[in-house]
């Protein structure tokens, strides 16, 4: 995320002159009486890697498979460089899939895998060969080319699929899942791999995931999903530190929703009132409330600093009793029950080793947070 | 819904199932036929019916078909359950190789080659031929069908499931009369009813093993239906064929209804 | 060892042992007999009670004649070969009959497949007879496909169907169908519909998609169909008899013809060793495409 300076940041979104390689226009989808897309529209510009993120069923998939060619929309259009793709069949599209499932052909070997699309097109069989050394190298697997894909490890088959599916030099990459079926560790680096395989060819990448952690890793925007319409679109940073809607606040990350009335304060400021008897919650709004409007405060648990004695420089100060502590290596998360029974979630770095650190359960403890640090949204 | 199901699919499937079923239903119609001829339709009638059920001969064949079909049917389940349980899980023992041939090869071997085989045993150790001879010959081949069937179920089946029994307290034979058998029970009713109708049907075999005496239905309707067609075996193939649908019918919705039934119990265990 | 499973693995393993393997062993042994009238027909006759010079002349009475008579005698060896080139040209028929049957139920919506799949079996659980027998009044000269086909004024002449080698392919096609179907089916219905979507997003039309995925991943059904057609119709017995005609010579009804009317004991359990044996080949080759299958799907 954090640019040099001497590198125009990658932002074809933000440039008017930049033409979108993929433009939704009001695109519904049907499947008898449930809609799986409600009138969206969304364009994805070219080397994007693009992550459409939600939960299972809202849509996501029925987005990429319509790019993919395999349904088609009930309404709207969908344009690929400007022409409308709608009625071209799947395999006559230059754009390519990564399935879920891998699809590898278990009859074939990973040669043959990866050389299938490129016969398809008929062409000279050096080229075909030179294409598929190439791609063999660039996802590593040389050594493993005569191999069926039964015989390599679940790593290596989604680099096969990876190889196959980006043969063809599509104009569009799509990956369903493309690391669902690996464990954690070696999800990790493969999302790395796949960002830099990105980079080299330059190819447009729209990925389909419901992992929060991954869309982030790997995306230079994405579009959170729910019932068939994007909640919004942003690159990774935005739709963590500013989202849009508690839907959008609580399906990334971790996050305290604290619900109170708004009253505007001098300085574009609210303060929330949110529990009987407490000090009011004071915090920077960009869109102020109207006053007596109901609202929630989103918070996320590590910008909230947990303390044993009540600290006196930050705008926001609850005191409360630890009711859960869970360690995790390096951060621990404390549950603490503020008034009103509400559980207020504290994240800290455990930079002392666990002796050292005096909060234990049932401690009374002070949570503050400065006048930035949370959200105000609409209720 | 399924966007591959095309024009050419359901061409498949109407032709390819009026083909399977056009003959029968063509001989069960002409059974009501009033002509002796049995392709030309003269008037509706259930007079062959009536000659069948007056026909000694026929019903006689049926009564020894239903005999030996019963008693091989029930020797082959018990045999064929015990060679299955021996095959999957009865570990190692001399000459497991041969027996799980023994098992596999008769499902495979012509049945003029069994029943001849059979016969010339008969004959060497002096057995009279009769109900006894075919039912030992149609429990012989049908055992292998049933341990097939058997088996299959056997090896999805969760071994845990015994080993708890045992941890239990149960004895071996408990454990198998208790939880595995009850289990596995619907593959030993197949088994059985598989057994009866390749019984039921046999005409190679019984051939060659009957005796003078024991004449079955098949043997019966073989050597009227060498003589040509006839509208009394029409009705007697009508009579089968009602049998056996309404019998496979039967099984289909009772195995659909306790699916059914589970599936509500489940969501009803869901909600609660 | 206990002796309960002592029991368990006795009892069946002795009934097959004494019911299939001696029987076996009975035949081949008449096989290497000669054909005698008395009762029963064959000679020599093992008589324990004349002592180790009784085994001696009876091992020394058996030969191989019944065998080269068998390989003299035009009769036998073009039975085996008509056997088999009636089997072969059924099993091809069966199969391109069967294969879109068992690729529409695979693509067919998944509520009606268990429907399909009771169709396909309904016909294997009637009477085999029955269903060879309803052929008799479709194919014969006066029969309905002669009379839809004059009706329609297709033809002018009834057909000959009846009593042929064509009315033998078309009931072992039709009672075998489904041991054809159930195997392609049960491969198709595993075969994970993204693999053809795969096809098509790297360029397949429907059709090589079809070639390339579909078929080279439904073989093993295809293989396992074939054997289960082949091997039965080589030793068919009841479909000759009943549909064939006096032209169509296959080696079951030689062997049951030789046995009841010919009453040559020694000579049809002769035919029933090399049919054996030329079944064996067959026979060994499903086992293995089994074996593999069931590697493969672990």
């Amino acid at each position: 995320m954090a640019q040099p300076a001497n590198r125009p940041v990658f932002a074809p979104w933000n440039d008017p002159d930049e033409k979108p390689l993929i433009r939704f226009g009001n695109v519904t989808k049907r499947f008898g009486d449930f809609i799986a897309i409600d009138n969206l529209t969304l364009d994805i510009y070219r080397r994007e890697f693009f992550a459409l993120l939600g939960p299972s069923g809202c849509g996501k998939t029925t987005l990429m498979r319509m790019l993919a060619g395999f349904e088609s929309p009930s309404e709207g259009t969908i344009l690929l460089d400007g022409q409308d793709i709608v009625p071209v069949p799947p395999n006559r599209r230059p754009v390519n899939m990564m399935f879920q499932s891998y699809a590898l052909f278990p009859h074939l070997n990973v040669w043959d895998n990866i050389a299938f699309g490129l016969r398809r097109d008929g062409l000279p069989k050096e080229q075909i060969a030179e294409r598929v050394e190439k791609m063999l190298k660039l996802t590593r697997l040389e050594k493993f080319a005569r191999r069926k894909p039964h015989q390599i490890s679940g790593g290596q088959r989604q680099r096969v699929a990876l190889a196959r599916s980006l043969a063809k030099a599509p104009k569009l990459l799509l990956l369903d899942e493309p690391l669902g079926a690996l464990d954690k560790k070696l999800r990790q680096e493969t999302q790395f791999e796949l960002m830099d395989i990105q980079e080299r060819t330059g190819t447009t990448f729209v990925i389909v995931t419901h992992d929060q952690e991954e869309a982030m890793t790997v995306a230079s925007r994405v579009a959170v999903m729910d019932h068939g319409r994007i909640v919004q679109v942003d690159t990774p940073d935005r739709i963590y530190e500013s989202p849009n809607s508690v839907y959008v606040a609580d399906f990334i990350g971790e996050v305290n929703i604290i619900r109170g009335r708004a009253t505007p304060q001098a300085g574009g400021r609210v303060s929330i009132a949110w529990a009987e008897g407490q000090p009011e919650i004071l915090a920077e709004a960009a869109d102020p409330p109207s006053p007596g409007a109901e609202v929630h405060f989103a918070i996320r648990p590590e910008k909230v600093l947990i303390s044993k004695g009540r600290p006196t420089d930050r705008a926001n100060v609850i005191q409360g009793r630890v009711h859960d502590i869970a360690y995790l290596g390096n951060i621990s998360t404390y549950k603490v029950e503020v008034a009103g029974g509400l559980m207020v979630k504290a994240q800290m770095t455990n930079a002392r080793r666990i002796a050292n650190r005096d909060i234990t359960w049932d401690d009374t403890v002070w949570l503050s947070f400065t006048d930035t640090a949370g959200i105000v949204l609409p209720g | 819904m399924n966007r591959r199901f095309s024009w050419f699919n359901a061409t498949a499937l109407t032709l390819g199932f009026a083909f399977l079923y056009l003959p029968m239903v063509i001989l069960v119609i002409f059974s009501f036929n009033e002509s002796k001829l049995v392709t030309v339709w003269a008037g509706f009638s259930t007079k062959w019916y009536g000659e069948l059920f007056r026909n000694q001969a026929f019903l006689d064949a049926a009564w020894v078909t239903l005999k030996v079909a019963v008693m091989s049917s029930t020797l082959a389940t018990i045999l064929g359950t015990m060679a299955a349980y021996a095959m999957v899980r009865g570990g190692r023992f001399p000459g497991r190789t041969l027996f799980s041939g023994m098992i596999y090869a008769p499902l495979v071997m012509p049945e003029v080659i069994t029943g001849l085989s059979l016969l010339l045993l008969f004959i060497s150790i002096g057995l009279d031929r009769g109900v006894m001879t075919i039912t030992l010959a149609h429990t012989t081949f049908t055992m292998c069908y049933v341990s097939v069937v058997v088996s299959s179920r056997l090896v999805t089946f969760d071994r845990s499931l015994e080993e708890a029994a045992l941890d239990l307290g149960c004895t071996p034979f408990q454990a198998f009369r208790l939880v595995t058998l009850p289990i596995i029970a619907p593959a030993v009713i197949s088994g059985w009813l598989l057994a009866f109708t390749l019984s039921l049907d046999d005409l190679v075999i019984a051939s060659f093993t009957a005796g003078p005496s024991s004449t079955t239905l098949p043997m019966k309707i073989f050597s009227s239906v060498r003589l040509g067609v006839s509208p009394e075996i029409n009705a007697l193939s009508t009579i089968l064929i009602g049998l056996v649908t309404a019998a496979v019918i039967t099984a289909s919705l009772i195995s659909k209804r306790s699916i059914a039934m589970r599936e509500a119990d489940q969501q009803a265990a869901a909600r609660a | 060892m206990n002796w309960r499973r002592v029991l368990l693995i006795a009892t069946p393993y002795l009934w097959l042992f004494f019911f299939f393997l001696v029987p076996f062993a009975i035949v081949f042994k008449i096989a290497l007999s000669d054909y005698a009238l008395s009762i029963p027909p064959y000679t020599p006759q093992l008589d324990l009670s004349q002592g180790w010079q009784g085994l001696v002349e009876f091992f020394g009475a058996l030969d191989f004649e019944n065998f080269a008579f068998l390989a003299q005698d035009p009769l036998y060896y073009t039975a085996y070969l008509s056997s088999l080139k009636i089997a072969t040209i059924s099993t091809a028929i069966t199969l391109l009959v069967g294969y879109p049957i068992a690729y529409g139920m695979a693509r067919a919506p998944e509520e009606w497949r268990p429907t399909l799949m009771m169709l396909v079996i309904l016909p294997f659980w009637t009477s085999f007879l029955i269903r060879v027998y309803s052929w008799i009044g479709i194919l014969s000269t006066e029969g309905f496909l002669n009379q839809t086909l004059m009706w329609l004024g297709l033809i002018d002449e009834p057909l000959a169907i009846m009593n042929t080698n064509k009315a033998v392919y078309i009931g072992i096609v039709y009672t075998y169908l489904p041991f054809m179907i159930l195997p392609i089916y049960s491969a198709l219905e595993k075969l994970d519909t993204s693999l053809i979507e795969a096809a098509e997003d790297l360029g397949c039309s429907r059709l090589s998609a079809f070639w390339l995925v579909t078929f080279p991943l439904s073989r093993p059904g295809v293989i396992a169909g074939c054997f289960l057609v082949f091997i039965p119709a080589i030793g068919e017995f009841v479909i000759p008899s009943i549909l064939g005609g006096n032209e169509t010579l296959m080696i079951g009804k030689t062997l049951y013809e030789e046995f009841f009317a010919n009453r040559d004991w020694p000579v049809a359990s002769a035919v029933a060793v090399v049919l054996l044996a030329i079944l064996i080949v067959p026979i060994i080759l499903f086992q293995r495409n089994e074996q593999k299958q069931r590697e493969a799907d672990q």
